[in-house]
């Protein structure tokens, strides 16, 4: 302020300018904090792809491996757990596997290259709860008696079948991812990885 | 009350005066004592539901105190141990058996968590009660909503902690709340973890945020709080201000001194309070399941959930509003209306203030549309707050829609209901019931 209360218009641009520049500093400052959040270079790294044997799981049994931190189910599909999915055709939100939740080789009816075995990662599209299996139809598991095979979430009630199909109006919006993986041989399977030796 | 008006202290010539002296030449001793304890006028209407400040405060000191000695024990690693087991997880089980007095100071901390919730909500209620948000103590409400939010994120990371299974899972549920924000939803739930999944990069940040920088944030709302209520002086369970019947002094004829007075009243609120946490921590320190739940007695296991997970009670009724959104909107999907839905019913005690219209404050004047809107509404509370740890059902989900939609309504319709009502006459002094 000059004498005569004036404000030096000078002066002022001077701090405004001063308390920009230091203001822009500050944001900059942010950088190195905000990134070191980031998943760290390690964590990146992690994340082999992982190979199982399937020999041994009988039809009709399930088997969970872990690939990068999340369960992934094995699903030997016996026929009469494959004959309730074009059954729920009508039941289920996306029942062609239209959203991209799948390699395009498991776009089909079956989400699966081999009918017989579904591969799955069991978090749940919801909140990533992993949902426990309810395989035997009816009420017997505390499921609807209408109920014909599948998966439910635990945390929210999302509902899914034999194929990681949700069911309409439950919380969870998309089917289970179905992870890349190719078969090795007969019994040998690697997740993780869509071609052999890649 | 501004800060300075209070004369230095002058010395009556013993040590202990010259002392005093010569500190308050130097530092506001005695006009911070002056100004926030011995001439703090508080109206002398107190009842009991005044004590869940002081109480509050007093949960916060015992949280620092054990937090800190816990620290000394703890290890927020989740690699394995050779036994096999998250070393996190052992870490707490050392403290627990091996530390000498070590499963009381943690029992104290796990049971100082629920405590403060309770006290918290008790306090937020009688601020309701008594229109004690009204103006001009609207900052001091925000500051207490900013008290509440802090204090929700200290206990979700502090949850974490014991790497159980209950922790490990609640976590996994509540990050990826933040995945149902289009676009962005992803990377950001990813930042948030750093990682892909719940792992270690997430516990030894959310170590950091729990011990560090929340309380670090607490302590200044805290005081901010308090500071800005002995701006404006305490309300009171008439509603009425105080400060408009003052003697020739300036001092109001309806208020006391906090100090002797408060300071004394709150010790009886205190012995009663320890009396009840101390029964709750030594014959049931997990509160049946309530306080600590059964499934966070297992280490964490990325490969499967517990068949029922529920977060820990104090969050319930939130949960359950997040469960109540089932329906898709504008293209967005219910998991993102959900998650909405339940961060607009903790941030919406903030508009309080501007939301009620009534022309009392205080529940005393009020007619009976206010009393049953409030007896709905915590009976609403209370029915999400069970709902939220039971399984999902679809007569629960029902329920929960309808006492969501009049949670909502209770707030959003307030700028008319509270209007309605028929007041009875305020008394110009306050009132001793």
């Amino acid at each position: 302020m000059s004498k005569q209360g004036k404000m030096d218009c000078g002066r002022r641009r001077l701090i405004v300018a001063t308390a920009a520049v230091g203001g822009a500093g500050a944001l900059v400052a942010l950088v190195p904090f905000v990134s070191s959040l980031l998943p760290s270079e390690r964590a990146k790294a992690a994340g082999a792809p992982v190979e199982v044997d399937i020999g041994r799981l009988e039809s009709g049994q399930m088997m969970t491996v872990e690939w990068r931190g999340k369960p992934v189910w094995i699903i030997n599909r016996s026929k009469e757990m494959l004959a309730t999915l074009p059954k729920l055709n009508d039941q289920v939100a996306d029942p062609k596997s239209e959203k991209d939740q799948q390699p395009p080789y498991a776009q089909n009816e079956n989400r699966s290259i081999k009918p017989e075995y579904m591969i799955v990662v069991g978090i749940c599209t919801h909140l990533g709860c992993s949902p426990s299996s309810k395989f035997k139809a009816g009420a017997e598991e505390g499921m609807p008696g209408d109920w014909l095979g599948g998966f439910l979430c635990p945390c929210h009630g999302s509902t899914f079948d034999f194929a990681g199909r949700v069911f309409k109006a439950k919380p969870a919006p998309t089917n289970l991812e179905v992870p890349p993986h190719v078969y090795l041989s007969d019994s040998r399977i690697m997740i993780g990885e869509d071609k052999k030796g890649a | 009350m501004a800060a300075g008006n209070f004369e230095k202290y002058k010395s009556d010539g013993s040590i202990g005066g010259n002392a005093l002296e010569w500190v308050d030449a130097r530092f506001p001793a005695t006009s911070l004592w002056k100004e926030h304890l011995s001439e703090y006028y508080a109206p002398k209407n107190f009842n009991f539901w005044y004590f869940f400040g002081s109480l509050a405060l007093l949960v916060l000191v015992i949280q620092i105190v054990t937090g800190i000695f816990l620290v000394m024990h703890y290890k927020p690693d989740a690699a394995l141990n050779v036994n096999g087991v998250p070393v996190a997880f052992a870490s707490v089980e050392y403290i627990m058996r091996d530390v000498p007095g070590g499963w009381l100071i943690r029992y104290m901390h796990s049971t100082g968590a629920s405590a403060f919730f309770i006290v918290v909500y008790l306090h937020m209620f009688r601020g309701i009660m008594y229109g004690s948000f009204r103006k001009p103590r609207e900052l001091t409400w925000l500051f207490g909503v900013g008290i509440f939010l802090v204090l929700m994120g200290e206990a979700f990371f502090g949850y974490l902690l014991p790497w159980g299974q209950m922790s490990y899972w609640g976590a996994q549920v509540i990050v990826n709340l933040a995945s149902a924000i289009p676009l962005i939803g992803e990377p950001l739930s990813i930042w948030v973890r750093g990682d892909f999944v719940i792992g270690d990069a997430t516990l030894n940040r959310f170590f950091s945020f729990h011990v560090i920088a929340f309380p670090l944030i607490l302590i200044g709302l805290v005081a901010a709080h308090i500071l800005a209520l002995h701006e404006t002086g305490s309300n009171n369970p008439d509603g009425i201000e105080i400060k408009a019947n003052k003697d020739k002094n300036g001092i109001p004829l309806d208020g006391i001194p906090f100090h002797p007075y408060y300071t004394v009243k709150d010790i009886v609120g205190v012995v009663v309070f320890l009396m009840v946490f101390s029964a709750v921590l030594f014959f049931a320190p997990e509160g049946g399941g309530y306080f600590l739940e059964y499934n966070n007695f297992f280490p964490a296991d990325p490969l499967k959930t517990p068949p029922h997970i529920a977060p820990v009670w104090y969050f319930t009724p939130y949960y359950s509003i997040l469960r109540a959104m089932v329906w898709n909107f504008f293209g967005l999907d219910a998991k993102f209306w959900g998650v909405v839905a339940m961060g607009a019913s903790v941030v919406i005690f903030a508009f309080l203030p501007w939301l009620d219209r009534s022309p009392v404050k205080s529940i005393r004047y009020r007619g009976p549309i206010y009393k049953t809107m409030l007896t709905l509404f915590v009976i609403c509370f209370v029915i999400l707050g069970y709902l939220g740890t039971q399984p999902p059902s679809p007569m629960g989900q029902l329920l929960s829609q309808v006492c969501t939609a009049f949670y909502f309504g209770f707030f959003l319709g307030m700028p008319w209901w509270s209007r309605m009502d028929k007041f009875k006459p305020v008394p110009e002094r306050v009132t001793m019931k």
